[in-house]
Parts: C-alpha cells; structure tokens; sequence
C-alpha cells in the first residue's frame, strides 16, 4: 500500500507541474484553438489542486462556470475569427491531436483524485467546514454572507462597472436604422390605418398615338 | 456579523453608489437636451459626498464588516481630496466633452464608480478590500480611457493601460498569496502582529517584492512607468486629468495601508526597495521630460518624477514620512488637476492644445491664462513660495531624517534639472512669437474660468500658509 500522505503530496505537485506547463502553453503556443485547449487544461488542474484542498465548490464551479461556459465561448470565438475557407474543413481532425492529448492529461488527473479520496485523508491542514460541522458549500455561503459580505458586495459593484463599460464602448446610436415602435404600433387606431379619400371618378385620357421608333420586343 | 452600525460608518461610501446608480437610471431615460443637468447633478452628489465625510468622522478609528474597512484620519483626509479633485475634473471636463460629442452620462457615473473605488482602498483594512477597490478604480479607468472610441490613439492607450494593469494585478494578488501562505491572514491588523513571528520570513519578503510591484505600478514608479506616457497622451484630455489626480492619492493609501498597516514590520526590508524605485523614478521622470514636445506627455514624465518625491516621503518609514508624503500626494493632485484645467479649458472644437508650441506668445493673447499655467509650471518645479515647493522641502526633510541623506540630495539634484523643462514652457509663453493663423483663447463658460482660478490661487495660498494642511496631515498619523 503506498503512504497516503506521500500520494497526496505527489498529486499535488502533478497538479501544479501541469498547470504550469499548460498556462506556458497558453502564452507560447501560436494556433489559437491550442492556446484555449491548453487554457482548459489549465483551469481544469487548478479545479484539481482546490479539489485536494477540499475545496468542493469552488472545483466545481471552476468547471461549470469556465471550463464549461467561458472556455467553449472562446473556442466558439476563435474558430470562427479563424475564416480561412480549408482551415475551417479540416479544422476538426487537425484539433483532435491537441484535444484528445488535453482529454487524457483531465483523465489522469481525475483518475488520481478519485484515488487521493478513498485514502480519506487530509494534509492540508484542518477544513475550516468540517471543523464547523457543515457542507463545504453551506460554509462558503455562510462565510460570503458574514465575514465577507463587504468584498462580496464590492465584486458585485465591479461586475456593474463592467456592464457599463461594455454599453459605453460598444452601443452605437445610428442615424437611420428602421426600428419596430411597440409602443406606437399598439396605440394604433383602425381609423389611422385605412384613410378613405373621396374624389371625383378619373376618365381615361384618350390613348396616345404609338412612338415611331419602337424596338420589337 | 454585520450589523447597521457598520452600514453608517460606510455611509459616504453607500451614499455614492446609490447616487451613481441613480444618475445612471437618469441618464438613460433623459431627453438629450436635458443632460447638461447630469453635469451639476454628480458635482451636488460629490459635494455632498465631502460633507458626508466630514460631518461623519469618528473621533476614534473605527472598523466596520469585520475589519474589512478601516475609516480614521488617514481615510479621511485622501477621502476628501479626491472627491474636492473629482468635482474640479468634472467641472474642467464640460466643455471639452461638448466639443468632442463625447458627453455622455457615463463619463460621470464611471468617474463616480472609480472614486467609490478609491475610498474603498484607501480604507481598506484587509487584502481583499485593498484589491477589490483598485480593482473597481482601475476598471472604471479602462473604460474611461477608451471613451473615445474613434481615435486609434485612445484605443491604444487603453489596451495598453488594460494589459500592464491587468500584469500589475496579477503581481500584486501573487505577492499577496505569497504573504498569506506566510501568515496564513488576510486581515491588515493580524498580518502586523504575524509579521514579527512567522516561520517563513523568507516568503514573507518574496511576497513582499510582489506587492511593492503592483504599488510601484499604481504610483507610475520607474521601473513600472511604461503605461503612462501613453495613456496620458492617448486620452482624452477630461480623462486624463482626472487619471492624473485623485488616484494618485489612492495609490499612496494603497501603498500606506499596505506597507505600513500591513507589513510594517518589514520596513528595513522595503525601504531600500522603496528608495531604489525612488531615485529610478526621478532620473527617468525628469531626464526624459526634458526632450518631449507635447504637453501632456510631459506632465506624464513629470507625474514619473514627482511620484519619485512622493516615494522619499514613504522611504522615511515614521508618522513624519507618512505625513509629507500625504502633503505632497494632496498637493500633487491639487496642482495636476490645474495643469491639465488649463489645457482643458484652452482646448476647443478642433484644437487639442497638446504641443508645446500650441502655447507660443500665449502672454499676448490670453495673459490670465498664461497667468495661471506659470503658476501651475512653478508649482510643479518647486519654485517657493508655491504649493508644491513645500511638499517637496517635507518630503527632503524626512528623507533626512530617516538617514537618506544621498536620497535627498538625489532628489535636490534632479529637482533643479526639472526646472528647465517648467521653465522652458513659461518661456514659450511669455517671450515667444505666437504662431501667425492659429487662435487660443480661455474658455467662455463662466464656471471653468472662476473655478480654474480660484484652484490656481488656491495653489499660491496655499503654498504661503501651508501650516494648517500639513497640521492636519501629520495629525491623523500621530497615536
């Protein structure tokens, strides 16, 4: 049976060694759809490093929020940025090396954690969840509503100034743009839209002789 | 647990982002006509900010959400003047933003925003606090840089200033990561008293040199300047005065909260590091201003330089360094502002002022305004009995007497090479020839003009009866 406090320890340094090499990746590697991959995988071994800290929630949003939303976003960017006609065709075979490669480093590394769990032993240091009795979840939100409801309400201010920033620099008010008036469009009588015009019947002129110079059709 | 209490001793701060949210909702349901009432509207919302400070301030230093803000004296004061420098931003700005079409609501809330962010700061009383609210100033910044969409120059600038802000603060939470698996606290207080005893001193600097980067970068210190050449340039002129004023006082909170509330302990360790990016800062800030044609890339350098000043105040390390150094971030941001209110307020539709030579004969064409810039260049040198003469002599005087006598004389040395590039703008303004075919007169709009003045007088003032200012800068840093 191997120590479990030495696999721990061997993980961790994995873990790290990892996402070292993966955040290199992202700032060398000179195809952009790599870059990202290799930014998964760099986000994907920090959830690894917080999993072993037993730090559930935040492992797991990590995945959900960046891996899952943020990063595929990115791809969807990048390969479209990418118009070059061929690249696009091939573009799925030529990626796969790289992802399959990204896949199997996550394996592993989720391989190693399951193995790290069912030694249930904790190096590092005592979980400030367990020690209060509650779901590491329940600590976190209690901790973000308590003790650090200041700072938590400061991101929220932050997260505002970004949305402002991005109308500020981005909204165009263009002259001449047809836009749908609801408000306008449900005020609408029947009266406004059918207007009947009286007026004297119209008699035809007489018709007119035919110009000389007419091509055949 | 947070209780009401702690919501009043964060009133101001409250206030203000009710108030921005407020304006912000106006702005969106205004008639275009009706938005030059915005203008007096967030100037009422920061005078009444200032009030709201003063008339709330605890005669004990006081913490609130478990001690994630600290409001004392020190708070106070940066508080003060950097709401009192935001409303002169906002009034130099107006006709400028009317000119160029960029007046837009959103320049006032964002600029409101980034002050919320500074009172945050230089409050902080935690790690946390002190990176959300550089973070919340620094971000309004980004944005207010690049208001000026249609100008590559602006857009440079901002994706400039975004990527070394955003390498700076990845420094700087790297240097605080470090301290905190040294300390194993986060709270400003804690780390004081952890810092004497932890069993890895050695992380404990490592993290340190970090944090002194992310500082170093937020003063605009050489080596870490490289963003403000460009972004003063590259802004528009109602940005870049502001960028160059009130943060300036919350990067010195940033810097006092952190070394010393924080890491005091350390002091023999970064006041040579200090000193090192001091003496960098006034070669390059003074040297390479001397060969610079445009004048907001001059007052850039200058900023450089005088950052260098501000950083042998902190190098003393005592309440006295502290306080001049305090004086001279005031003072700093009180005559920066009236330099780039002149500019601003020479500037029109189609004209920038930006050259140098733009101010040629400026004497025999609008003599108050060439008037006031004189002032302003002589302050900025250190010329007495001028505002900025003094907090460069209190500044000097604590690095003495911290024993950084080299550093003062480096510091006398540099500032006597500076005064040519001061002097050498007095000089196109009162005895060169103006330029035949180009116009330059002060802006009309009554509430520049009066205001402008009484900012540059206030310089003079000042600088004559100085007492008070600096009694009160050197009593909040006492006990």
């Amino acid at each position: 049976m191997i120590d479990s406090n030495m696999f721990q320890l061997v993980c961790f340094y994995a873990f790290a060694a990892v996402t070292v090499v993966a955040a290199l990746g992202v700032i060398t590697l000179r195809n952009s759809v790599h870059a990202v991959l290799s930014l998964v995988l760099t986000f994907f071994s920090t959830a690894c490093i917080w999993l072993l800290a037993e730090a559930e929630f935040l492992a797991i949003a990590l995945i959900v929020v960046y891996v899952g939303a943020v990063m595929v976003l990115f791809l969807f960017v990048v390969m479209m940025l990418d118009i070059k006609q061929e690249q696009v065709r091939e573009g799925f075979i030529k990626y796969l090396p790289v992802g399959i490669v990204v896949a199997l480093v996550m394996l592993g590394e989720m391989l190693a954690l399951i193995g790290v769990r069912t030694m249930h032993e904790a190096t590092m240091g005592v979980n400030p969840a367990t020690a209060a009795g509650m779901s590491n979840t329940a600590w976190l939100g209690t901790a973000l509503y308590t003790q650090f409801l200041l700072p938590f309400e400061i991101a929220a201010l932050i997260l505002t100034v970004g949305v402002v920033a991005a109308v500020v620099l981005t909204l165009r008010h263009r002259g001449g743009v047809r836009h749908q008036q609801a408000s306008q469009q449900v005020r609408v009588n029947a009266r406004d839209r059918v207007r009947v015009v009286k007026m004297a019947a119209e008699v035809p002129a007489a018709p007119q002789p035919a110009p000389g110079k007419e091509t055949t059709p | 647990m947070p209780n009401f209490n702690d919501i009043l001793i964060l009133l101001p701060e409250f206030y203000l982002v009710a108030a921005a949210c407020l304006l912000l909702l106006l702005d969106a349901f205004m008639k275009p006509e009706q938005r030059p009432m915005l203008h007096w509207l967030s100037i009422a919302v920061l005078l009444v900010g200032i009030y709201l400070v003063i008339a709330g301030q605890p005669s004990q230093p006081v913490t609130a959400f478990n001690g994630m803000f600290i409001r004392d004296g020190v708070s106070e004061i940066l508080k003060v003047f950097a709401l009192l420098s935001t409303v002169l931003v906002f009034v130099y700005a107006k006709p400028y933003l009317l000119d160029r079409k960029l007046f837009v609501g959103e320049f006032y809330t964002l600029t409101i925003f980034a002050v919320i962010g500074i009172m945050l700061l230089v409050s902080a009383g935690n790690l946390i606090t002190v990176y959300l609210g550089l973070e919340l100033l620094t971000l309004s910044s980004y944005a207010l840089v690049a208001l000026n969409r249609d100008s590559r120059l602006s857009s440079e600038a901002a994706i400039k200033y975004f990527v070394l802000g955003a390498l700076a603060s990845g420094m700087l939470l790297y240097g605080m990561s470090m301290v905190y698996g040294a300390t194993a606290t986060l709270d400003l207080a804690h780390l004081h008293m952890a810092a004497s005893h932890t069993g890895m001193p050695h992380l404990l600097v490592f993290g340190l040199i970090f944090m002194i980067v992310g500082i170093g970068f937020k003063l605009g210190a050489a080596p870490f300047h490289m963003w403000i050449p460009d972004v003063y340039q590259g802004s528009p002129t109602a940005v870049t005065i502001f960028i160059g004023s009130a943060p300036k006082l919350a990067a010195f909170g940033m810097a006092y909260r952190l070394l010393d509330a924080g890491l005091g302990d350390l002091a023999n360790h970064w006041q040579l590091m200090l000193a090192c990016l001091a003496v960098l800062s006034l070669a390059i800030g003074n040297l390479v201003a001397i060969v610079q044609s445009n004048l907001k890339r001059l007052l850039a350098y200058s900023t450089i330089s005088h950052m260098g000043y501000l950083l042998l105040g902190l190098v003393n390390a005592g309440p006295e360094g502290y306080a001049s150094a305090l004086f001279y971030a005031i003072s700093y941001a009180l005559t920066s502002a009236a330099a780039f209110g002149v500019i601003l307020a020479l500037a029109r539709a189609g004209f920038e002022c930006e050259e140098i030579d733009d101010l040629k004969g400026l004497n025999q064409r609008a003599p108050w305004a060439a008037f006031l810039m004189m002032l302003v260049m002589f302050s900025l040198a250190g010329v007495p009995p001028l505002f900025g003469f003094f907090g460069k002599l209190l500044v000097f005087q604590a690095a003495i007497h911290a024993g950084f006598m080299w550093l003062a004389i480096v510091g006398a040395v540099f500032a006597i090479i500076g005064l040519y590039y001061y002097l050498r703008v007095v000089k196109v303004m009162y005895f060169d020839k103006p330029v035949e075919g180009t116009e330059v007169h002060l802006q009309k709009d009554v509430s520049v003009r009066v205001v402008l003045s009484l900012n540059v007088l206030a310089l003079l003032v000042l600088g004559i009866a100085w007492g008070p200012l600096f009694g009160w800068c050197q009593s909040v840093f006492v006990g």
